[in-house]
C-alpha cells in the first residue's frame, strides 16, 4: 500500500496529438474539407501527485481540452505515454474507468429526465457506487432531484455533471473548464464542492482559463501554450519566478508612453523594476519587488519628461501576469 | 433503491424522453391517423363515378341532350376554359363540333395517357352510337364481385405501418443517436465505464417496446374507420414487423455512425428514406416502374417490408410466406449493422 501511495495519479510522458484533416468529409463538423494536420499536443510531459490538485493553465486552443481527454482515455494519442494509478488505457480500461470521473468541458444530458434519474442512469454503470441522496447533498442539489435538466441554471446542469462524475468514488476528478459561462455565486460553489473533494483525499485534474480559479484551487499548476508546457509549479513559485509580487499599471494623459518619450528601457533603469511592457493602447505595467521605492522614481520620470499620469494603480502580481510574460499575450486573447 | 442493470436505465432513459416529449407523440399517434384519413377519404370507393364531357360551342343541340339522357354530366365550355378543364382532369373528354369539309364526324379531344380520359371517351362513343341507333351485336351479362381487401385503403394500411417502421427506427435511433453525439453526452457515456453495446441494446429494446404501439395505432384506426380486415397470421405480422425494424435501425446506427451535426443528419436521412417513399410502393404500387427497374425496387428494405406485410395484412399469408422479404431485410439490416459499428464515432 506504500509503494502505491508513492505512484503518481497521473504520468504521461512525451505526448502528441495530431489531428488529421483527411476523412471527415462525411461526418462534416469541424475542420471539414481540405486543410494542413493540426497539432494540438505537442510533446507533453506532466507528473501529477495523489491528493494534489493539479491545474492546466492556458488560452483557448491551446491543448488543454485534447490534453486532459487523452488523460481520461476518450482521445488516443498520436504519441506518448499515459499511465493513471499505475494503470494504462491499453491493459486496464475497465477498472480504470471505475475510478476516475469525469465532467466534460459541456455535457448536455437529457433535458425531459430528472436530476435523480439521470444519476442513477449513471449509478448503474459501477459496481460500487455512492447513493443518490449522498450525491444530491454532496453538490447541493436536494431541492431539485425531481426537476427536469432542462429546467436547471447552468450552475445547476455544471454541479450534476460534478455528480456524475462522482457517482462511482473515484480516485482522481477531471474538470475541464469546470466554471467556464457561470455567475461569480455558482463558480464559488463550484470551487469548494472541488476543495471538499480534494480535502477527503481525491486527486483533481482541472483545466481553466481563469487564473483566479487556478490561483484558488490548485496546488500546482502547468501553463500550456501551442500544445507545450512553457512553465511548470505552484501559483506562488511562478508569481515569484517574475522576480517581483507587485504590478504597476499606469497611463499618460493625452499621446501615451510613446508620445512622451517613455521607452522600456528607461522603465527598467527604475530602482526596484523587474520587468516593463508598453501596451497597444499607451498603457504600461511594471513588475516591481517593492512599490515603496518603484513608485516615487516612476513620478519623478514622468513629471520630468513634462507628461502627466491619466491612471496609475498596484496590484499582486497574478498567473496571468506570469502568464503575459512568457507569451506576449492574454490569456483570453484566445 | 436498488441499482438496475444499466441496459434497463439506457432503456428507461430513452422511454422516458419519448414519452415526454410531446412533439414524438404526434409523429407516432397523430400523423399515421391524419394521412389514414385524408388519403382514405380521397379515394374512398363511392361507386363507378359519373363521367364529365367538355363541349365546345357549335356541337348539335341533339348531342347535348342525348348525353344527359345517357347519364353524362355535359359542361359547355368555350375554347380555353376546354383546354383547362381538360389539364386539371375535370372534365374527361371535350366534343369538338365537326369540321368544315369533314362531314358530320364529331371530335372527341382527350388525352389517351390518362386512365378515365380512355375510360370517359369509351362512355360518351357508347352513349351516342346507341342513341344513334346502334344495336349490341352480342349478348353479355355482368357478374358483380366485392372482393374483400381490394380496396385502396385495404393497399394502404399496410405501406402506412411500412412507412411509420421505417421511420420509427430512422428518427428514434438514427436522429437520437446523433443528438446524443451532438450534446457530448455519447462521449460522456464512454467516459464512464458504459459497455458500448449497451447503449445499442438499450436502443433496440426501447423500439421493440413500441412497434406494438405503433401497428396498433394504424390496425385499430383503420379497423375502425374503414373496417380494414387483417387476414394473415399475427405471428408472420410481428416477425414482418420485428424484422423490418431491426433492419431500419442497422441503417440508422449506418447512417448515424458518423454525422457529427443534426443538419448533415437530416441530409442523409433524406438520402436514404426518400428515394424508398417513391420507389418502395407506400402509397402505390411498386409494380408501376419499368420491367429494368424491378430487380432494383425489389431489392429495397422498404419494398421487401412493405410486400411482406401487405402479404400478411391483405393476402393473408403465414410465416412461409414472407420468407423472402425477411430475407431481404435481414441482409439490409445485418450489413448496415455491422459497418455502421466499425465506423462508429463516439466522440
Amino acid at each position: 500500500m506504500q509503494a502505491a501511495q508513492l505512484e503518481p495519479a497521473v504520468s504521461c510522458r512525451g505526448l502528441r496529438k495530431i489531428y488529421d484533416p483527411r476523412g471527415r468529409w462525411w461526418g462534416g463538423g469541424p475542420g471539414g474539407g481540405a486543410g494542413a494536420a493540426v497539432v494540438a499536443v505537442d510533446g507533453l510531459d506532466l507528473g501529477i501527485r495523489r491528493g494534489e490538485c493539479f491545474g492546466l493553465l492556458g488560452p483557448n486552443g491551446a491543448g488543454k481540452t485534447t490534453t486532459v481527454e487523452i488523460l481520461e482515455g476518450i482521445l488516443a494519442p498520436s504519441a506518448g505515454e499515459v499511465e493513471l494509478l499505475g494503470m494504462s488505457w491499453a491493459r486496464d480500461e475497465v477498472r480504470l474507468r471505475e475510478r476516475i470521473g469525469v465532467a466534460l468541458q459541456e455535457t448536455r444530458f437529457p433535458e425531459r429526465l430528472s436530476v435523480t434519474e439521470v444519476l442513477n442512469l449513471f449509478r448503474s454503470f459501477y459496481p460500487r457506487s455512492r447513493p443518490v441522496a449522498a450525491l444530491l447533498a454532496d453538490v447541493e442539489l436536494t431541492e431539485k432531484r425531481d426537476a427536469w435538466v432542462g429546467k436547471l441554471s447552468g450552475g445547476q446542469r455544471q454541479r450534476l455533471a460534478i455528480a456524475c462524475a462522482l457517482v462511482g468514488e473515484p480516485d482522481i476528478l477531471f474538470l475541464d473548464e469546470p466554471t467556464t459561462g457561470l455567475d461569480p455565486q455558482s463558480r464559488r460553489q463550484l470551487w469548494d464542492l472541488v476543495l471538499r473533494f480534494r480535502g477527503a483525499g481525491g486527486t483533481v485534474v482541472l483545466t481553466t482559463h481563469y487564473m483566479e480559479e487556478a490561483e484558488r484551487l490548485c496546488d500546482r499548476v502547468a501553463i500550456i501554450d501551442h500544445g507545450r508546457i512553457i512553465e511548470e509549479g505552484s501559483p506562488a513559485e511562478l508569481i515569484r519566478g517574475l522576480g517581483a509580487q507587485h504590478v504597476v499599471e499606469f497611463a499618460l494623459e493625452g499621446a501615451g508612453g510613446a508620445g512622451a518619450g517613455l521607452a522600456e528601457s528607461d522603465l527598467l533603469a527604475l530602482p526596484a523594476v523587474t520587468g516593463a511592457r508598453l501596451a497597444g493602447d499607451g498603457a504600461c505595467a511594471l513588475t516591481v519587488s517593492e512599490p515603496a521605492r518603484a513608485l516615487p522614481a516612476l513620478i519623478a520620470l514622468v513629471s520630468g519628461r513634462g507628461a502627466a499620469l491619466a491612471r496609475l494603480e498596484t496590484r499582486h502580481a497574478t498567473l496571468e501576469d506570469v502568464f503575459v510574460t512568457l507569451t506576449g499575450r492574454h490569456l483570453r486573447d484566445g | 433503491m436498488a441499482r438496475a442493470h444499466p441496459v434497463v436505465q439506457l432503456t428507461l432513459m430513452r422511454l422516458r424522453e419519448l414519452s415526454r416529449e410531446p412533439g414524438t407523440l404526434f409523429w407516432i399517434f397523430g400523423f399515421p391517423v391524419l394521412i389514414s384519413i385524408a388519403l382514405g377519404l380521397a379515394f374512398r370507393n363511392t361507386g363507378p363515378e359519373t363521367v364529365a364531357v367538355g363541349v365546345l360551342p357549335g356541337v348539335p343541340a341533339a348531342v347535348t341532350g342525348a348525353l344527359t339522357a345517357g347519364g353524362v354530366l355535359v359542361k359547355p365550355l368555350d375554347e380555353a376554359a376546354a383546354r383547362s378543364e381538360l389539364r386539371a382532369g375535370r372534365v374527361a373528354v371535350v366534343l369538338v363540333p365537326p369540321a368544315p369539309g369533314a362531314g358530320d364526324a364529331l371530335g372527341y379531344r382527350y388525352d389517351p395517357m390518362r386512365p378515365e380520359a380512355r375510360l370517359g371517351r369509351a362512355v360518351v362513343d357508347d352513349v351516342l352510337q346507341r342513341a344513334a341507333g346502334r344495336r349490341d351485336a352480342r349478348a353479355v351479362r355482368d357478374e358483380i364481385v366485392r372482393e374483400p381487401g381490394a380496396r385502396y385503403i385495404d393497399f394502404l394500411t399496410p405501406g402506412l405501418i411500412g412507412m411509420n417502421l421505417m421511420s420509427g427506427s430512422m428518427w428514434g435511433i438514427g436522429w437520437v443517436l446523433v443528438n446524443m453525439r451532438v450534446r457530448k453526452l455519447l462521449k460522456r457515456l464512454v467516459a464512464a465505464p458504459m459497455r458500448r453495446r449497451h447503449l445499442f441494446y438499450g436502443q433496440a429494446i426501447a423500439r421493440l417496446i413500441m412497434i406494438p404501439v405503433e401497428l396498433g395505432v394504424i390496425l385499430i384506426f383503420a379497423r375502425l374507420a374503414f373496417d380494414v380486415r387483417m387476414a394473415g397470421s399475427w405471428l408472420a405480422l410481428v416477425l414482418v414487423s420485428v424484422t423490418g425494424s431491426a433492419c431500419f435501425a442497422g441503417m440508422a446506427i449506418l447512417v448515424a455512425s458518423r454525422a457529427q451535426n443534426s443538419e448533415t443528419m437530416s441530409g442523409l436521412m433524406n438520402l436514404v428514406m426518400l428515394p424508398m417513399f417513391v420507389l418502395s410502393g407506400v402509397f402505390f404500387s411498386s409494380s408501376h416502374f419499368p420491367e429494368a427497374m424491378q430487380p432494383a425496387v425489389n431489392a429495397l428494405p422498404l419494398t421487401a417490408l412493405c410486400n411482406g406485410l401487405r402479404a400478411v395484412i391483405i393476402d393473408g399469408a403465414g410465416v412461409a410466406g414472407i420468407a423472402g422479404s425477411l430475407a431481404v431485410m435481414g441482409v439490409w439490416g445485418a450489413i448496415s449493422f455491422v459497418v455502421g459499428l466499425r465506423l462508429f464515432r463516439w466522440g
